[in-house]
């Protein structure tokens, strides 16, 4: 008997046990259920969550793979300066990647195994099948924490994440705040002393802390929070050959992501726009206030705030999450108009915190959960514009 | 003064197996069937007896809601069964077909001459009532709730539809003539939309409109939106070109004729064609022996809203086209993430339909996928043409809140407004049922 039919007969088999869940899980992993249309339309589109989610994962792997070169390169390159003088020599090697692959690709199968063991549990509990959510979770959430991320640390993380910040709500597509958010922001909050130092986003920095072979793993926000100038070019920049998240670095990339996710259809590029332009516009404002004076260079915010408008957008998670966690449709904004409104204010608050916030100099995430919470509240008004529009037309009727 | 309607919001579902123009007279059935299902929101208080001889035209059942509104028999022969299901509701009454065929003479009538009063009557003697439906609610309309407008698609965009200008050609006199009777039951206008160069333009005493753009620019939902959306309190009604020629017929020969060209359509057709039947007709006489039914889905009417049947089963009361498809309950390996070169999506998640607008696609009843949460958001409102939040609509009508279902737009829609946003529904949610039941409790709390 072929395989197909084998799990066919144990599908049958186990249907309507407590663990079909599990099961099935795994069966539509290999084989796109038989199931046939009853009642409505008679045929349906290609399309389904898993095929949708799937997008979003290949969107991501160019930043994941650069993320990995990345965290040897920034290791090797904080050890020994020069290398920095010829990027594409140095960056792409076995032992950049070797670093990745020893520190990074953990990350990922912590957070794939803790986060789908979670999803297992609560769908064998709850009865329901295994929802696709967690596979774009599982991939976003090592890309935003830095590498030298503890993995106890991040395997807590998750189960919080997981269970607080989308099972309680009754699982994918009921949650309030994005989950990889809120994985982030539980790290952040929990563990603050480790998770916002200097030194947590390059590899060892932290072992060597206070030793003869000490580091730097100052990130560009870092820098620039404390007033202090960047050795990295404007290239540098673009391209990610910077400090940072596992996944955040590479402007380039992430752009690249942003135009598959947009000519696939996925991506809302309503939100991606929008919020870049509300992030120029923030940083447009604060470079103005710095033109005129208003502030001098010894003010504790003249650093982040004489930065180029421009280089806000290439710099910290910004490019990240404007593409891949701002555009999340269940936390995000859900009506088109909602849309453009929920992207610029995540630009322009993402900018104000970075500039504004001395603990930690970076607002992205802060700023998406924050509008997460206010996308039911925009969409609430951009309806009532609709139902005011009937109720219109019903009264010139009637008059 | 004349409104075009052009549609940029949609998606025309190109399928194989378009009807051929060529008809063929398809055998008279030895049984028929008609089913109240047909007739949504009716309750059928029986007439006909077991045993009972009837001509066509002669009651069957009545409405339980309103007594004139009668149910006719579409041939004459004897009623030889009443199909009951749970608690004995009454599932299908069946015919077995005389020979020859008898009908009873309503008389002939000159629709000019007629009052609104004698119109109605005369539709309700005749049976002829059920053929106008109201919205809100999509149901058989209430005689009591005079409609602001009447609403008339003659431009079919469903997938394969019947095309109206074959299926109706040499029909001008019947629908002129229904068409002069029925404009007079409302003190507003009657709206007929139109395809590009129709013979339905020639139509007198009535405003044309001609539509334009992907489907659903042929649903009449569409077409009321466009032109004289529903506001709460008011009521319109809807009839079909096909029905009206029936109602023609009846006033100018008497006599109440259920026959119409049926489009089978469907890549299981061998020759996919157009044939004449009667409403109620059984599936296998009207297919004959042009079906492959092997492992087939077979549907009175089109993919996006047609109801399943057997072979052993009937032609919808309403339906002309019967469609036939491929059945896809099989496994696909990797399914989910494969790159799908034969399938329809309105994305381009490894999806290649938008390389080729103009193929034509074989699909089958696979659902693509298990029903989840609503997940994607944007993707309705791009084949979903009403000034209507779907998504917001859709989840009000499952939470039942009766305050928003109506403030959203409840009294606009139809649950066939819903076919397009369901085909594409990444989360497999089952839109139409879904409108449906709002529609029904609406009915049943706010009248």
């Amino acid at each position: 008997m072929s395989l197909k039919q084998n799990l066919h007969n144990l599908k049958e088999k186990y249907k309507g046990t407590k663990m079909a869940p599990a099961f099935n899980a795994i069966h539509t992993f290999l084989y796109l259920p038989n199931e046939v249309t009853h009642g409505g339309t008679h045929i349906k589109a290609a399309d389904d969550l898993k095929r949708t989610m799937n997008i979003v994962i290949m969107a991501l792997i160019p930043c994941l793979l650069f993320g990995m070169f990345n965290a040897g390169y920034q290791h090797y390159a904080a050890i020994d300066g020069s290398l920095r003088d010829n990027v594409l020599a140095n960056f792409f090697t076995w032992d950049n990647l070797w670093i990745g692959i020893i520190k990074v690709l953990p990350l990922v199968i912590v957070s794939y195994g803790v986060g789908l063991i979670v999803e297992f549990i609560f769908a064998v509990i709850k009865g329901h099948e295994v929802e696709e959510g967690y596979l774009v979770t599982g991939m976003l959430v090592p890309l935003i924490v830095p590498v030298d991320t503890p993995l106890w640390m991040l395997a807590v993380a998750v189960v919080f994440g997981v269970v607080i910040g989308k099972e309680v709500f009754g699982g994918t597509g009921m949650n309030i705040l994005n989950p990889a958010l809120t994985i982030r922001a539980f790290l952040f909050f929990a563990y603050p002393t480790w998770m916002s130092g200097d030194k947590v986003w390059v590899y060892d920095a932290v072992e060597r802390t206070g030793t003869a072979d000490a580091i730097s793993g100052e990130t560009i926000l870092g820098s620039y929070a404390q007033n202090q100038e960047v050795i990295y070019s404007n290239w540098d920049k673009f391209m990610g050959f910077i400090p940072g998240s596992v996944g955040e670095t590479s402007t380039f990339l992430i752009l690249l992501g942003a135009a598959f996710l947009i000519f696939t259809k996925i991506g809302s590029w309503r939100i991606i726009v929008s919020t870049f332009v509300g992030a120029a516009v923030m940083g447009l404002i604060f470079n103005g206030i710095v033109n005129a004076d208003i502030i001098t260079d010894s003010s504790k915010f003249y650093g982040l705030m004489s930065t180029a408008w421009w280089e806000h957008l290439m710099i910290g998670g910004l490019a990240f999450g404007a593409v891949y966690m701002a555009t999340d449709p269940v936390t995000g904004s859900q009506t088109n108009k909602g849309k453009w409104i929920y992207g610029f204010l995540i630009g322009f608050i993402s900018i104000m915190i970075r500039v504004f916030n001395p603990a930690y100099p970076e607002g992205v995430f802060l700023a998406i959960l924050l509008m997460n919470v206010f996308a039911p509240t925009i969409d609430h008004y951009v309806v009532q514009g609709n139902v005011k529009k009937r109720l219109k037309r019903a009264k010139v009727k009637t008059a | 003064m004349s409104k075009d309607i052009r549609i940029k919001k949609g998606l025309d579902i190109k399928l194989v197996g378009a009807a051929e123009k060529n008809t063929t007279n398809s055998s008279l059935s030895s049984v028929y069937a008609i089913k109240p299902e047909d007739f949504h929101g009716i309750t059928p208080k029986l007439v006909a007896k077991e045993g009972s001889e009837v001509k066509a035209g002669d009651t069957l059942f009545y409405s339980k809601s309103d007594e004139r509104i009668l149910f006719p028999s579409p041939v004459s022969g004897k009623v030889t069964e009443v199909v009951r299901g749970a608690r004995r509701r009454v599932l299908a009454v069946k015919i077995a077909a005389d020979a020859t065929q008898v009908h009873t003479d309503f008389g002939k009538k000159d629709a000019a001459k007629m009052s609104a009063e004698e119109v109605k009557n005369h539709l309700f003697t005749s049976g002829c009532w059920p053929f106008i439906k109201q919205r809100p609610y999509d149901v058989v309309a209430n005689p009591n709730q005079a409609p602001k407008a009447i609403f008339i698609s003659a431009y079919a965009s469903a997938p394969l539809a019947a095309d109206l200008e074959y299926t109706l050609d040499g029909k001008e006199t019947e629908l002129q003539t229904a068409i002069t009777a029925i404009a007079k039951l409302t003190e507003g206008k009657v709206h007929v939309s139109v395809g590009a160069n129709s013979m339905f333009s020639n139509l007198s005493g009535v405003e044309i409109h001609k539509v334009s753009g992907p489907h659903p620019s042929g649903n009449v939902g569409t077409q009321i939106a466009m032109i004289d959306p529903i506001n709460k309190g008011e009521v319109v009604w809807v009839v079909t070109p096909q029905d009206l020629v029936v109602i023609g017929e009846l006033l100018l020969t008497g006599k109440l004729n259920l026959e119409r060209t049926v489009a089978l359509t469907g890549s299981q057709f061998e020759k996919p064609q157009y044939v004449k039947a009667i409403a109620g007709a059984t599936i296998s006489d009207v297919t004959a022996s042009n079906l492959n039914n092997d492992n087939t889905r077979i549907i009175s009417g089109n993919v996006l809203s047609g109801k399943q049947v057997e072979v052993d089963g009937f032609l919808g009361y309403y339906d002309n086209q019967v469609t036939a498809i491929p059945e896809g309950d099989d496994y696909e390996f990797f399914g989910w993430n494969k790159p799908v070169f034969d399938k329809i999506s309105a994305s381009r998640a490894l999806t290649f339909s938008w390389l080729s607008p103009n193929k034509k696609y074989d699909l089958d009843t696979n659902t693509n996928g298990e029903h989840r949460a609503f997940v994607v958001t944007g993707a309705y409102e791009n084949v979903f043409p009403l000034d209507i939040y779907p998504m917001q609509l859709l989840k009000a009508f499952m939470y039942k809140d009766l305050d928003e279902m109506e403030a959203l737009g409840g009294y606009e829609v139809a649950p066939e407004d819903f076919a397009l946003t369901e085909f594409i529904c990444v989360s497999k949610q089952p839109h139409q049922k879904i409108i449906r039941e709002g529609l029904d409790l609406m009915r049943q709390e706010l009248g």
